[in-house]
């Protein structure tokens, strides 16, 4: 029996950021004061916050330390867990409320957030199954087993309104319906944790943190429509997922939670770990199967839909993690209780992975149609160092922007289409003044080209095309032709390509070009990119109204373009200039700016 | 392999693990001065008999137990205060394990104050 538990977030982040280090000495220093009987360390997975760690949390108080350092830990076992003395240098501040500590639920980062495919995810030692358990783990699986038909089972998801969070938004009871109504003499269920999108890692921390849930959510599908085996398609990027999801398969068949009769029900069930080996295409569902089957991972033309032919040609179920994370939550509660939140076509709540220029970085679970300003302001925190909110990307590379005019959008799947982006996986990357459009085009269309499997031409070639165009663009060679041409060939890619990964790697520049024209045109009439990113278009000057001639900046450029006599204004010789920028940043006296 | 009465037996016996792990500030309040004096006096046994009692009597997720500094009166510890949500906050002191089963048992499940135990 404990006192007190120390949960310590032992995901992928908080890993890059020590947390190892800081659960050892927590272990070291608890022995050390005798406290090993009264105060439990957990290994969660990632709780959100990823911009805070390591954070550490201790029950049952609730307070909140963040970027936790090896050697804190010393004075925080002495202080907090011998003597009930809570170090408040190291909390995170905004828990301070005067000589109050508030829990970190009433943070601005959580409050407006909620919780349900994330439910478990840094609050269970992901590596104990009975932590699981105890949270009311496999309480879904028993009903379905003991007190559902199948197609009850079926309509019940159906009638939650759950839609697929890989990116599709399908609906995911239409999806069992039609695998559970197909024929076959075997049916696979596949779980898609081949997470691309650059920003994305929602389904990496449901699979580190809570690894159960998804096992529990195949099995309850594979008794939906028929499945004996599953496979879960997994990035061999994400090792500490890997390893949590082995050994939970492993504690699940032990406890006869998978096997040849689960529960004691005849049922027979279970779960392989297939791992992709990083190609992005491996996510479009064809492509995964492809791959699982030991092939080239390349898609294939639908139909057939692979509810009908999949996986080895067999009828196959394939939901992506965060879908299977609703599952159990959905069955525990009743569809009605889904389907009260959110909004009339997208119920529910979705994961944002939040990144790029906003203060909190990390995972929010928010209720489907939550103002994307709710998200970016209050939850975010906003931008960093006061700067104005430019953008915010939505879906990745197969996504848009949301310009700062429409920051009152709803985050839910058809208000996000309506304004030329999607939901899509639930990655969201903020921009602000000092973002150029075009180059972040650019970043994407660099990214579809590498990732193109190149099996049909117009994905394998036109992306090429439309990289080339904004590489010209952006190096100050482009014409008001080219933006033409860049937008047609845009429309044709979409229309041609064989795959999602084809048909949808034109909409970064589609929406940058639909809401920031101004800056495209920019950069080829006027030759200037206003936001000083592309480098080829930039001048630093030294104002010679400010320049004390100090010296400063000739000492520090490499390729010596600076001249000038001491205590005289210095000039730059642009014809020299690298634009390294180490000349702006040196000069003491705000003389130097780039245009 | 496990039957539904077997997951059912693991949820009664590992749910103390995770009980407190939410939003307690709405909980039963249980504060055990943990000084010097107050661990001199035998407070570590006295926290620990409340987190017993506590689940014993089926509370977990309704009652926590914490810790802090001196609470001021040293010839008094161990010294304990239990606060009812909406309630004035108590002051036991002099307190042991086996007085800790009777507060629990009488002020946070019956909500009756043990006077016996007061200052």
């Amino acid at each position: 029996m404990f006192r007190s538990y120390v949960l310590v977030c032992g995901g992928t982040g908080c890993t890059s950021s020590n947390s190892p280090k800081v659960i050892e000495a927590l272990e070291n220093e608890i022995k050390a004061v005798g406290l090993q009987d009264e105060v439990k360390v957990v290994k969660t997975g990632c709780f959100g916050l990823c911009a805070l760690g390591p954070i550490m949390i201790v029950y049952p108080e609730g307070v909140f330390y963040s970027r936790v350092k090896p050697e804190w830990i010393k004075e925080i076992v002495d202080e907090h867990l011998l003597k009930g003395r809570i170090v408040k240098k190291y909390l995170y501040q905004e828990t301070i409320d005067g000589d109050n500590i508030k829990n970190l639920m009433h943070t601005r980062f959580y409050e407006k957030q909620t919780r349900i495919a994330l439910h478990n995810c840094g609050v269970i030692a992901a590596e104990d199954i009975d932590e699981y358990i105890a949270r009311g783990g496999y309480t879904a699986l028993e009903k379905v087993l003991f007190h559902m038909q199948p197609q009850e089972v079926i309509e019940v998801v159906k009638a939650s309104g759950l839609r697929g969070r890989g990116g599709a938004g399908f609906s995911t009871g239409m999806k069992w319906q039609f695998t559970a109504s197909a024929e076959g003499d075997v049916k696979y269920v596949c779980c898609n944790a081949d997470e691309g999108d650059p920003g994305a890692f929602m389904d990496r921390s449901v699979l580190e943190g809570d690894p159960h849930c998804v096992i529990e959510a195949m099995t309850i599908a594979a008794y939906a429509i028929g499945g004996s085996q599953g496979y879960v398609y997994v990035r061999a990027e994400y090792p500490i997922a890997v390893q949590r999801l082995r050994i939970a398969l492993a504690q699940a068949r032990e406890y006869g939670l998978l096997g040849d009769n689960i529960m004691g029900t005849g049922f027979k069930f279970d779960i392989e770990i297939r791992l992709g080996a990083g190609a992005f295409v491996c996510g479009e569902e064809t492509a995964l199967m492809t791959s699982i089957e030991g092939n080239r991972g390349e898609p294939r033309p639908r139909p057939p839909f692979p509810a009908n032919k999949g996986l080895f040609a067999k009828p196959t179920l394939l939901n992506n993690v965060e879908t299977y994370a609703n599952i159990t939550q959905i069955i525990n509660n009743g569809a009605e209780w889904f389907a009260s939140m959110g909004t009339e076509k997208s119920k529910g709540t979705k994961v944002f992975a939040l990144g790029g220029k906003v203060v909190n970085t990390g995972l929010v679970e928010i209720p489907m149609g939550t103002p994307l300003r709710t998200v970016i302001e209050e939850i975010g925190g906003g931008c960093p160092n006061g700067k104005k909110f430019k953008a915010a990307q939505t879906g990745g590379p197969s996504g848009g922007c949301i310009p700062a005019s429409l920051i009152d959008t709803p985050l839910d799947y058809e208000s996000m289409a309506a304004i030329g982006s999607i939901v899509g996986s639930g990655g969201l990357i903020v921009m602000d003044e000092d973002n150029c459009m075009v180059d972040i085009a650019k970043f994407f269309l660099d990214f579809t080209v590498d990732e193109s499997c190149g099996k049909c031409a117009p994905c394998r070639i036109g992306t090429k095309r439309i990289y080339e165009m904004l590489e010209k663009i952006t190096s100050g060679n482009g014409t008001l032709e080219d933006i033409d041409k860049l937008e047609e060939l845009c429309y044709q890619v979409k229309s041609a390509s064989l795959c999602a990964l084809g048909q949808t790697a034109p909409n970064p520049v589609l929406s940058t070009l639909n809401y920031f024209r101004d800056e495209y045109i920019a950069h080829v009439v006027d030759k200037k990119c206003p936001a000083g990113v592309c480098k080829s278009l930039l001048q630093y000057v030294i104002d010679p109204e400010k320049c004390k001639g100090c010296t400063a900046c000739a000492r520090q450029c490499p390729v010596g373009a600076i001249s000038g006599t001491v205590k005289q204004p210095h000039v730059i010789d642009s014809s020299k200039c690298i634009k390294c920028g180490a000349c702006m940043a040196t000069c003491k006296f705000g003389a130097i700016s780039k245009k | 392999m496990k039957t539904p009465a077997d997951l059912a037996a693991i949820r009664v016996a590992k749910k103390h693990l995770v009980a407190s792990r939410h939003d307690n500030m709405n909980a039963v309040r249980v504060t055990v001065g943990m000084g010097t004096c107050g661990i001199a006096a035998g407070a570590r046994a006295v926290s620990n008999a409340f987190v017993e009692e506590i689940f014993k009597a089926g509370l977990d997720e309704k009652a926590i137990v914490v810790l802090s500094g001196c609470m001021g009166d040293c010839s008094l510890e161990p010294m304990v205060t239990v606060e009812v949500p909406g309630a004035e906050k108590v002051t036991y002191v002099k307190m042991d394990a086996a007085k800790a089963a009777r507060v629990v048992a009488e002020h946070i499940v019956n909500n009756k104050v043990v006077t016996d135990y007061t200052k």
